[in-house]
């Protein structure tokens, strides 16, 4: 059995323009469209793609948060995932929980490789693939633009500053995407029908034993300092003739 | 007090700049006692250069055949050892820093946090969330050692001037041998580098070809300039994926940044937020990008770029 197990978050919509609330207590999500994660999309397409090509037997997608996961889930079941397992945790979990929640899974599971994005577009933490890795004590291959899977071994392109980066690493493996590794397919609307009929299975945070509780207080919300509004010019010889007045030419 | 630790990052024997950036994000910590480590087959060129950065006290250097490449499993748990002694360890939000970093934190068992744009205490600190549209202040737990990653564009690189010592270490830890290097395709160049030019010229979707793309490169040329590109000229193929600027590429602080044929998504523009001056060119006058740029230019680009050119030419 070889098994992949892929993190499913859910999260305000890439395109929702996010604002904070005037309080200062968080940022405004009532009403506001909710979405998988991009990377984490993309993470399922890829063990599809895997799944396809016969190197894995299962695909198990995974979604920590509060009941509302299930629509992400489902969405992922629609995909092409087989099972689904939500793990119900009611306020915010921080990656290095999140990394212990998985950890649990992937004991009962045994996957021979686990999927995550490389961020989550909310918090932008991107830590959760590196923390299980370490807890888990096997390898990590983050940022992965290709993938490739031989003899226990995954072979990975990684985007990396300096430009691309290849590691071989041991199955099994902790892998985080990256936007180039594939487009994610379509949901299709008969195949939203069947995922109602696939297993979603539900865990409390005490079912599998894990302390939650955040490490960090966010103290405060605050919208980004704004840019002063600036001029338009009419033509080159205008842009040119600004760009000397302030200097930077 | 505060004992930092920052985990140098290097290529070639040359310390990459943004080391010198998380040294001034430390230096705010008030009292700090700045440590970096070397991690290397040979540290001792990098050493030096990390020795002269000003308000380090201490280079500590670990030498071994592993550290020849920086390979966040192999690095971890050497950085997790050095790690006892130090109430806060840092690393730059770049790729290096965002691989490593979180694996050390689990192994301390502590969280970590991404990202320090700004030091308000040593154990309080501002960072973006979605994508720069919200700026959080985070309190960190006091009694545990804090490990977090530097967003290089909200600092300045430390200045050189300064004389610590260096220390070799031999560290008694287990590495493990699942994790191997293949290859590693850098795309080298004469150019600036796009994360800490201080001009960059970027083109996006508009420039529509690969080849077209020698026109960003000209100007930038011209500029004495890096190149960059938003993610839809990277997806296309246009240019390699590390010149991506944006939420979920490089976050840069140029001192002039042009984008060309670029519309200004919120995932782009959290990238170049910190630039001094931004100059936008695009056809189309309701694009986003003129909402933050300092100097907009609307027109097709495929007539401005070689008409700038020849003007910047001519001067
Ligand atoms: C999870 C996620 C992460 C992302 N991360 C990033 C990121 O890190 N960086 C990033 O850049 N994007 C990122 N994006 C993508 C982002 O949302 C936009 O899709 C992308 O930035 C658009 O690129 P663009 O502006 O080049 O293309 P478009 O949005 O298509 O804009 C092209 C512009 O060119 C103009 N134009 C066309 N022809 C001409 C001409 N002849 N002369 C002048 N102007 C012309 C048009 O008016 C238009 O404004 C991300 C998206 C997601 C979902
Ligand atoms: N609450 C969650 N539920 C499911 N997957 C998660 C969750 N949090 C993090 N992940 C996974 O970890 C990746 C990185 O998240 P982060 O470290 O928060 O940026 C995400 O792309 C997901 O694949």
């Amino acid at each position: 059995m070889n098994k992949i197990l892929v993190g499913l978050k859910r999260v305000v919509d890439a395109n929702v323009r996010i604002q904070v609330k005037t309080d200062g207590s968080g940022v405004v999500t009532d009403g506001v469209k909710m979405a998988i994660n991009p990377f984490d999309e993309i993470a399922l397409e890829e063990a599809l793609r895997i799944k396809d090509k016969g190197h894995a037997t299962e695909i198990v997608v995974v979604g920590i948060g509060p009941d509302d996961v299930q629509q992400q889930l489902r969405t992922g079941l629609a995909m092409g995932a087989d099972r689904a397992i939500l793990v119900r945790a009611d306020a915010a979990v921080e990656p290095l929980a999140a990394a212990r929640i998985l950890l649990k899974l992937v004991e009962r599971e045994s996957p021979s490789i686990v999927l995550l994005g490389k961020q989550g577009i909310d918090d932008d933490n991107n830590q959760t693939g590196q923390m299980l890795a370490a807890l888990w004590d096997r390898p990590q291959a983050t940022f992965a633009s290709k993938v490739e899977l031989a003899d226990g071994v995954a072979r990975v392109t990684r985007e990396v500053d300096a430009g691309l980066e290849t590691l071989d690493v041991d199955l099994p493996a902790v892998i985080t995407t990256d936007l180039r590794l594939n487009e994610p397919r379509f949901v299709k609307l008969p195949d939203i029908m069947k995922a109602k009929k696939k297993p979603l299975d539900t865990l409390a945070l005490d079912d599998l034993g894990v302390d939650a509780t955040p490490q960090f207080s966010v103290l405060k919300f605050a919208p980004p300092a704004s840019r002063t509004k600036g001029v338009l010019v009419k033509d080159v010889a205008g842009l040119v003739s600004v760009l000397r007045q302030k200097g930077v030419l | 007090m505060a004992k930092v630790l920052i985990i140098a990052e290097h290529a070639h024997g040359q310390l990459n700049p943004s080391t010198a950036r998380s040294v001034t994000c430390a230096s705010a910590m008030e009292g700090a006692q700045i440590d970096i480590a070397v991690f290397a087959a040979d540290a001792a060129a990098v050493a030096t250069q990390a020795a002269a950065l000003q308000g380090v006290s201490q280079v500590l250097t670990v030498n071994h055949p592993a550290n020849a490449e920086p390979l966040a499993a192999v690095l971890a748990p050497q950085v997790a050892s050095l790690a006892k002694d130090y109430s806060h360890v840092l690393a730059p939000s770049t790729t290096f820093g965002k691989d490593l970093l979180p694996r050390v934190a689990a192994l301390l068992g502590v969280g970590q946090l991404s990202d320090i744009m700004a030091v308000e205490s040593l154990s309080r600190f501002r960072r973006p969330v979605y994508a720069g549209n919200a700026i959080i202040t985070v309190e960190a737990p006091r009694d545990r050692t804090l490990v977090a990653t530097v967003r290089i564009a909200s600092f300045q690189a430390a200045e050189a001037g300064g004389n610590a010592m260096i220390e070799a270490v031999a560290l008694d830890v287990p590495l493990p041998a699942h994790t191997r290097l293949v290859d590693r395709t850098a795309v080298r160049s004469d150019r600036p580098d796009l994360q800490t030019a201080t001009r960059v010229v970027s083109g996006g979707r508009a420039l529509a070809s690969a080849e077209n793309f020698s026109l960003i490169r000209s100007l930038a040329d011209k500029l004495g300039a890096a190149i960059g590109a938003s993610r839809a000229a990277v997806d296309a193929g246009y240019v390699p994926s590390d010149l991506q600027v944006g939420q979920t590429g490089k976050i840069i602080a140029p001192e002039l940044y042009v984008a060309v044929g670029i519309s200004g998504a919120i995932q782009h523009l959290t990238g170049i937020k910190d630039a001094g001056t931004i100059v936008a060119i695009n056809k189309d006058p309701d694009a986003p990008i003129f909402e933050v740029a300092d100097i907009g230019l609307v027109g097709d680009l495929f007539a401005i770029l070689p008409e700038l050119e020849s003007t910047l030419a001519a001067a």
